[in-house]
Order: structure tokens, then sequence, then C-alpha cells
């Protein structure tokens, strides 16, 4: 299996075929829908936002409560169509890489195609495997938002499939 | 004969059964995932049910939540009628219910209100169902159930002289337009007759029964086996990466219902199936 380093390029990108089945090694943010809500309403209004969108994947999780011995707790990917209102705006303002699981809109679909971007998915429901798929974790911002507050994950391996790109 | 027990025996077996269900893997969920792997051919079909089989391994050996979404807390309580519980039966099950998202490190999901939405960082409070039974003990039931599958679920309400082939297409067009959103492959759980509620009730408890074990009624598990059919040839398959097993299974109840009508409630239930269940 391929092994794909992020931040994602475009000229990684390019070599993705649709269903080729990848490892993730490199950093991403978590954000679902809440803080997906708070980036949109701010975007909207013109103010700055407490992350760097261009070349950055958004992986939609809320992970539980980690243990101190674990880097995270568990955390399998959420609905990626909840937050199929907010990602047109999202991928304007240089989001390059989403990690989710389901079918997104049509919508979506032909703005992932439009920006260059893709969207991978992950198994559902395996949230203990997965988390011994990430190295690390720091909540960077929302914090007020528990555990839908953004992270910066550190991933090492991550299984996904190039869905939509 | 009337029996008397301190309502501190139902917070600790609350707290014991939210445990279990969110990191232990119901045995007979597990087996049939183990019996889905062999059914599979294609490569990503067998590396996504390779990945649900090792988490279930992963999560029962460092105690870690199966699924990151450990749901709502829901639990149902059928309490003999001679039973006298000292204390407050209703706190003594959210105090467990706190007690086990607390201790086993599991995501507080509930927000306090469904339009201002701040979490309430307790998981709580739970949802209680009871009912009331013969005798002297209290069987206690859990789910932890995560919204992906939930927010899928649909109920009908048919005409009484709708073909059973309509319901069979209701069910069929509710896994194949909820894709891989509900993470299969899905335990279907389908309430049939009573009332609207009545219906969506019975379709969540259909979820408890065990996997492969079919209905009684010779008719049902003929229905059961017939959906279970059909939705496993849309292919979904597990994580939806297509494949022969979109659903482990099909488990159906039934209630007496009016003459007017027909409710059919479908409760989609992830491969990840969180139900705990102990009687005092």
């Amino acid at each position: 299996m391929r092994k794909i380093f992020l931040p994602l390029t475009k000229d990684i990108i390019k070599t993705l075929k649709q269903g080729e089945m990848v490892l993730l090694s490199g950093r991403v943010l978590t954000a679902r829908d809440a803080a997906h809500k708070r980036l949109s309403d701010a975007l909207k209004a013109g103010k700055i936002i407490p992350v760097v969108l261009k070349g950055e994947t958004i992986y939609y999780v809320g992970p539980t409560p980690r243990r101190k011995s674990e880097a995270i707790g568990s955390c399998g990917p959420t609905t990626s169509s909840r937050m199929d209102p907010f990602t047109p705006l999202l991928l304007k303002h240089g989001l390059t890489g989403m990690i989710g699981k389901g079918e997104r809109s049509k919508e979506v679909n032909l703005a992932i195609k439009k920006h260059k971007a893709v969207y991978f998915i992950t198994i559902g429901g395996a949230g203990a495997y997965l988390s011994e798929k990430v190295k690390s974790a720091k909540i960077i911002a929302y914090k007020d938002l528990g555990p839908e507050a953004i992270y910066r994950l550190e991933i090492k391996d991550f299984p996904a499939i190039a869905e939509v790109l | 004969m009337t029996r008397i027990i301190d309502a501190k025996l139902i917070t600790d077996k609350i707290k014991d059964l939210f445990i279990k269900a969110n990191t232990c893997l119901r045995p007979d969920i597990l087996a049939g995932l183990k019996k889905a792997r062999k059914n599979e051919a294609k490569e990503k079909s067998k590396y996504a049910l390779d990945i649900i089989i090792k988490n279930a391994f992963i999560a029962k050996k460092k105690m870690l939540a199966i699924c990151q979404d450990t749901g709502m807390a829901v639990v149902y309580l059928k309490a003999g009628q001679s039973l006298i519980v000292k204390g407050n039966l209703k706190k003594a099950v959210a105090k467990g219910a706190a007690l086990a998202y607390k201790k086993g490190y599991f995501r507080s999901s509930v927000v306090d209100d469904p339009l201002i939405r701040k979490n309430t960082n307790t998981n709580l409070p739970p949802i209680i169902y009871t009912d009331i039974v013969p005798g002297n003990k209290i069987n206690i039931k859990v789910v932890a159930k995560g919204f992906g599958c939930e927010n899928v679920s649909k109920i009908r309400m048919f005409r009484p002289t709708d073909p059973v082939s309509s319901i069979e297409d209701f069910v069929v067009n509710t896994v194949k337009e909820a894709g891989s959103r509900p993470c299969p492959p899905v335990y279907i759980g389908i309430g049939m007759g009573g009332t609207l509620d009545k219906a969506v009730s019975l379709s969540r408890e259909a979820i408890f029964r065990p996997l492969g074990k079919g209905s009684k009624d010779k008719h049902i598990a003929r229905l059961e086996k017939s959906i279970l059919k059909k939705v496993n040839n849309l292919r979904i398959g597990p994580a939806g990466v297509g494949g022969n097993t979109t659903a482990l299974g099909v488990s159906i109840l039934t209630y007496p219902t009016h003459i007017a009508g027909l409710p059919v409630s479908v409760n989609i239930s992830c491969h990840a199936t969180r139900t705990a269940e102990a009687t005092i």
C-alpha cells in the first residue's frame, strides 16, 4: 500500500487514483460540526480564523478523552455529509484534504474537483484501531467546544481510501 | 415476596454495563463479523473487516471505547412490581451512567438544548424507559448508540392493506440511502405494529436479540431472511467499500396494532452495536 505524506500538494493529489488504498502520515487538523460552523461564520464575516487552511487536511473526528498513557482516545471518523454545507467555503480558503466516512453531496464533490482537493474515507467505527495511528494530539483552537475542539494531530500510517478527487 | 434493594446497587450495575457495552463487542456481533470476513472476496472488503475485527480486540485489551461516538446513555428498566428500591431510582441510573462515561474515558456527546447546544460535559441526562413486570427483580438493559446510524433510522406509517413487499422496499431503500454513513455492516432492528412510538421502541429493543437468532414467528423469520438477502444485494459492503456484507442481520419485533394502521420503524445499528444487559 502506498504511503502518502501530509501536508498534501497538488502534485501528490495528481498521482492518486479514485478508490486507491493508502496510508497517510503527517499533520492533520480535526474539526466537526460545531467547529465547522464557527470557522464558516468567521470567514463569512471576514474575521481571522485561528487556523491556516491552505494546504491543510481536516479529519472529521471528535475523540474520546485520552488516558495519560495514550496519545489520544478512540478516534474514528464521523459522518462527513454533515460538514457539506461548510465544505465549499473551506475549500475556497485553501483546504486541500478531508478524511471522514460516507458519501458527500454533489455540490461538495464538484467543489473538491474544482479546487483539486481530495476526500479520503477511512473505516467508520474503528476508533480504537485508529487511535494507534495517532502519535500526538493537541488542542489548538475552540477549546470550549470540548470533544468538538480543533486538534492538531500527528498521524502515522493511517489507513484511508481516496474517494473523491 | 417483596424485596428491598439499595439504589446504589443500580448505580454500580449501570456503570458496569455501560463500560462493558462500550469496550467489549458483543460475542454474537464479533462472530458475525468473522463469518462475514470469510464470505468476502474483494481485497478492500476483507481489509475493512480485518480492521473492524482488530478494532474490537484493541478496544477490549486497552479498555478503550470501540467507537469514539459512545452515544447517549439509553437505559431500559423492567422492574418487578414486588421490588422496592431504597433511594432515588432515576438519580441512581444517571449517576451510574455518569460514572461509566467518566471512568471509561468515554466521550461527552450530549448537549443541554437541541437549539442552544451547550455540551453538558457529563453525557447526562440519560434516556430512561421503565416497565413494570411481575416479580421482585429488575432487568436492566443499556444501549450506547452512536448517531451515525441513529441519523439514518426511519419510521413510516403504512396502510394496513399495503403489501409486505412495500415494507421490504422501505427497509431496503432506507439502508440504500444511508450508504456508508451508518458504519456497515449494520444490524437492522425493525419494529412493526403498535403505535408510532411503540414501533420505534420495538425497533430499538430488536437489536438486543442475539444475531442469527431469528424470530419465533415463522412468517416474521421468513421476512427477516428475505430483507437480509435484499439488503446484502445492495453491495454497499463493509465500511461502504463494496462487498457481500452490508448487514449482519435483521431482527423484527411485532406488536398488535390498530385496524387503520401499520407502523414500521427501521433502527439501523452500526457494526459496533453496543448493548449490555443484567438482572438484579
